[in-house]
């Protein structure tokens, strides 16, 4: 072996300590498990904190018309009837029982009048149904979870990237990775794994995910034999930061939607009413008094169209701009200080809802939003694609392996709901920590971990070392030249608005850069080492990007987020499609069709009763 | 375009020395960014922590020209850049390499704290009420983002290095969330006076100063924390009735 690593075993360990990864062992270990949770970054830093805009329940504490199965509707319709039904069934009927115990863990949500836990409109949700802190309603969330799972006696390796799954026959039984203030190597024995490491966006230049987001979990799974399903299906959020340059891409909630911020292009029209789908037509304004009468409170009143689902918003604004009427630094204008017209005490109230966007604004772009409108675009925010995983239990194809939050696939279908991303994370986090509970408890054997396996993690740690053992970079194999290369094409050609010449240029770009990284450098030492880390984390981003391309490809329709320009109708036939990604025998990525499973009559008639 | 130097601290656990680093400037820009320009071309193996570049989760702090601050939010626009731009590490925990501290004792020290224990629900459904007013201090302390900026800036820790008897105005404000928070009924105050050390305190306000939430720590989290303490322990009145009810 090329060096001793440290060994650390555990019933079940967690890779990933955002709000999924952190509820995922908090319900192992309440099952009694031993367990590991190994987070990227330190704790509490996860991408969950970025998370605005709210939590999505069927509380019905602000509209007594709610329940599970309008939230389940309405994720439905949202995700374009490809998700899985069965999760998105369980998610609705679980996520006010998540919400009231991260309560009882001591969150302080916004309040009603009558003291209950307040929530907001948001784009695609029926009702208000948001439970929400501000605007900081992920940092409310992880810090919760953090604060709780603290006491439960869970073994917390943090700056730590696992960077491969171990198996032993069809089975995961280990993962390997090094801790990044000494890079030493650390292998993990383990009954279950659970994957819980977030999204893909930093395989694009303009994203509002955070350097973490490469796609580990995705790219750990793949490798280790399990399937993605849905990749093809990427989230651009209508609105980040656009100005200054540096700045380009950080989100703006939709919160600032739903308190009545509206979208106008450069001649000052709400071009939002232009284009409402039909999907949507019965549920949305067709004026702007009736879009501001839903804003406060009017339960008689239709939600206005800047609250339509993001991949359609994001569209419009896309439409705008490429037609001549985006603002000065290309985006459109999203305002939210004309409501002084309409309530007296609106640069306090927005401070009080907004306070993140404000002091955003104000201290990156100089912008004071109480007072002006704010410039904003699209961004790479969210992959509905990812692991596939059973409803249920969240256990991939592969024994032993479970994923949740956003590297799992299903629940959002074609396009994720705001606000169902945090309530995603705690029950499906909930669902896979207690499954790999059990399946630690019932394939319990220890006795796993045997020479085949210490081969795989000397195979893994002589391929760590390969970059740190090229020390010049300066023939253009440096990571970070690599990883903006990706960015800028990924962006270019696999982005909101796609055509089949320019994927299968991103293709060739992906395969291109494949073969520079088998070359990639990293000048310095083991030691706390970004440039080593990048290099590293090169794998992940191009497996992901080549699997989003390879399934953008393939589907030959437009559907939720996947926007073709050479197919731009939806296809009866591809609706009852999901696309597979598996790695072949070859080690080449494979692409197979397969039915979505019939749903329900019980469940198809909540559908038909909510249209 | 303008071009500015940064002075970056580079080195390991017992030794290193300021290094310059030349670098473009464009608009807009903030001191994170001239950070990531300089890994990417002229230093790859700089250490850096950070996460979401927003603001958000607190991982990029650092001591620019020698005041802490996150480097995320800090715009070069607001800096003088004739003059090479200091970076360096915060100074209050041991130094791992570059830019990156061991802020590990943050949270052993969470740790030790009582956790939140909630009174029983109001209500059948098992759930609680609370008023909007009677939660807008907690929620005030709940903003931190735990970038430790105010831990650095404390001279207890600091300058005398009380990590063992000392939390920091972090920690206090997090036992004064939970200390404030309505459905919470344990009891801190004998810890808050003795392991916590809240009477290292002496008010200079330096954390409020640096918070880059605006969180209002000495005002209003570690004085009414003192003065929660004084209340239990050293009232007259109180010592007497205690005195005297315990007979």
């Amino acid at each position: 072996m090329a060096e001793v690593s440290k060994i650390h075993e555990h019933d079940v360990l967690v890779i990933g300590a955002g709000g999924a990864g952190l509820r995922a062992a908090i319900e192992a270990s309440a099952e009694g498990a031993k367990v590991g949770l190994v987070c990227k970054s330190l704790l509490g830093k996860a991408h969950t904190v970025m998370a605005e805009g709210g939590i999505a329940a069927a509380l019905a504490n602000v509209d007594e018309r709610d329940d599970w199965r309008t939230h389940f509707a309405d994720t439905m319709r949202g995700g374009q009837y490809v998700n899985n039904w069965r999760m998105a069934e369980l998610h609705a009927r679980e996520a006010p029982d998540r919400v009231r115990e991260l309560e009882a863990w001591g969150a302080v949500f916004d309040r009603t009048p009558d003291q209950k836990i307040l929530q907001r409109n948001f784009g695609g949700h029926k009702y208000p149904r948001l439970a929400h802190v501000g605007d900081r309603t992920g940092l409310e969330m992880i810090r919760t979870l953090q604060d709780h799972g603290i006491h439960l006696g869970i073994d917390v390796y943090m700056e730590c990237t696992v960077v491969r799954l171990i198996k032993h026959g069809e089975r995961v039984v280990g993962a390997f990775g090094y801790d990044r203030e000494r890079g030493h190597f650390r292998v993990f024995e383990a009954k279950a794994i659970v994957l819980a490491t977030g999204g893909v966006g930093r395989a694009y230049k303009i994203t509002s995910n955070s350097w973490e987001y490469t796609g580990d979990g995705h790219s750990l799974a793949y490798h280790a034999g399990a399937d993605l399903i849905d990749m093809e299906y990427l989230q651009f959020h209508p609105t980040g930061m656009v100005w200054p340059p540096s700045v380009r891409g950080i989100l703006v909630t939709e919160g600032v939607r739903g308190e009545g911020g509206v979208l106008r292009n450069n001649q000052g029209r709400r071009f939002m009413f232009d284009d409402i789908p039909d999907l949507y037509k019965s549920q949305t304004a067709d004026n702007e008094e009736e879009g501001w009468r839903y804003t406060l409170g009017d339960k008689s009143a239709r939600r206005p169209p800047e609250l339509l689902t993001r991949d359609h918003v994001a569209r419009c604004i896309v439409r705008e701009i490429r037609e001549g009427r985006g603002s000065p630094h290309g985006g459109v204008f999203l305002d939210i200080s004309w409501i002084k017209d309409r309530i007296s005490n609106a640069p306090e109230h927005i401070k009080r809802k907004l306070p993140s966007m404000y002091h955003q604004f104000k201290e990156l772009a100089g912008i004071d939003i109480t007072k002006e409108p704010m410039e904003v675009g699209p961004t790479t925010h969210y992959a509905m694609g990812g692991v596939r995983v059973d409803g249920d239990t969240q256990m991939s194809t592969v024994p032993g392996l479970f994923a949740a939050g956003e590297c799992a696939a299903g629940l959002h279908g074609a396009n994720r709901l705001g606000g169902n991303s945090l309530s995603d994370l705690v029950v499906f986090g909930k669902r896979a920590g207690e499954h790999a509970a059990r399946f630690a408890r019932e394939h319990g054997s220890r006795a796993t971990f045997g020479r085949e396996q210490e081969e795989q993690v000397e195979e893994a740690s002589r391929w760590a070392l390969l970059p740190l053992e090229r020390q010049d970079a300066s023939d253009g194999h440096g990571a970070y030249a690599i990883q903006h290369e990706l960015q800028e094409k990924m962006q270019e050609f696999v982005g909101i608005v796609r055509n089949e010449n320019e994927m299968k240029k991103g293709l060739e770009v992906v395969a291109g850069l494949k073969k520079r990284s088998a070359k990639v450098a990293a000048p310095g030492n083991r030691e706390y080492n970004p440039g080593w880390h990048t290099a590293l984390d090169l794998e992940n981003l191009l497996t992901v990007s080549e699997a989003i391309a390879r399934a953008a490809v393939e589907r030959k329709e437009s559907r939720g987020a996947h926007f073709r320009e050479d197919f731009p109708a939806k296809d009866a036939a591809w609706g009852k499609t999901t696309l597979v990604l598996r790695k072949g025998k070859d080690g080449e990525m494979e692409l197979l069709r397969e039915p979505i499973p019939e749903m329900p009559a019980a469940l198809k008639q909540i559908i038909e009763e909510n249209k | 375009m303008t071009q500015a130097t940064f002075r970056i601290w580079r080195g390991g656990r017992e030794s290193g020395e300021l290094k310059d680093y030349t670098t473009d400037v464009t608009e807009g820009m903030v001191v994170l960014d001239a950070v990531h320009q300089i890994q990417a071309e002229s230093a790859s193996d700089l250490a850096a922590r950070w996460n979401c570049k927003a603001g958000k989760c607190g991982s990029c702090s650092a001591e620019i020209n020698g005041m802490p601050r996150l480097m995320c939010m800090t715009r070069l626009s607001d800096i003088n850049l004739d003059e090479p731009v200091v970076i360096e590490p915060i100074r209050a925990f041991p130094r791992i390499r570059d830019l990156v501290t061991d802020v590990s004792w943050n949270f052993e020290v969470k740790k030790r704290i009582k956790k939140f224990k909630p009174r029983p629900p109001d209500a059948a459904d098992g759930t609680w009420r609370m008023a909007q007013e009677d939660i807008d201090r907690v929620q005030e302390f709940r903003k931190c983002i735990e970038c430790f900026l105010c831990q650095d800036v404390c001279h207890v820790l600091r300058d005398h290095g009380k990590h063992q008897e000392f939390i920091g105005p972090r920690f206090l404000v997090y036992v004064a969330a939970l200390e404030m928070h309505p459905l919470d009924t344990e009891n801190r105050l004998g810890e808050l006076k003795d392991a916590m050390g809240v009477g290292y305190c002496n008010i200079t306000k330096c954390c409020t100063k640096v918070c880059p939430e605006h969180i209002t720590i000495t005002d209003n989290a570690i004085i009414p924390l003192k003065e929660r303490v004084v209340d239990e322990f050293y009232d007259p009145l109180k010592k007497l009735f205690r005195i005297f009810g315990a007979r």
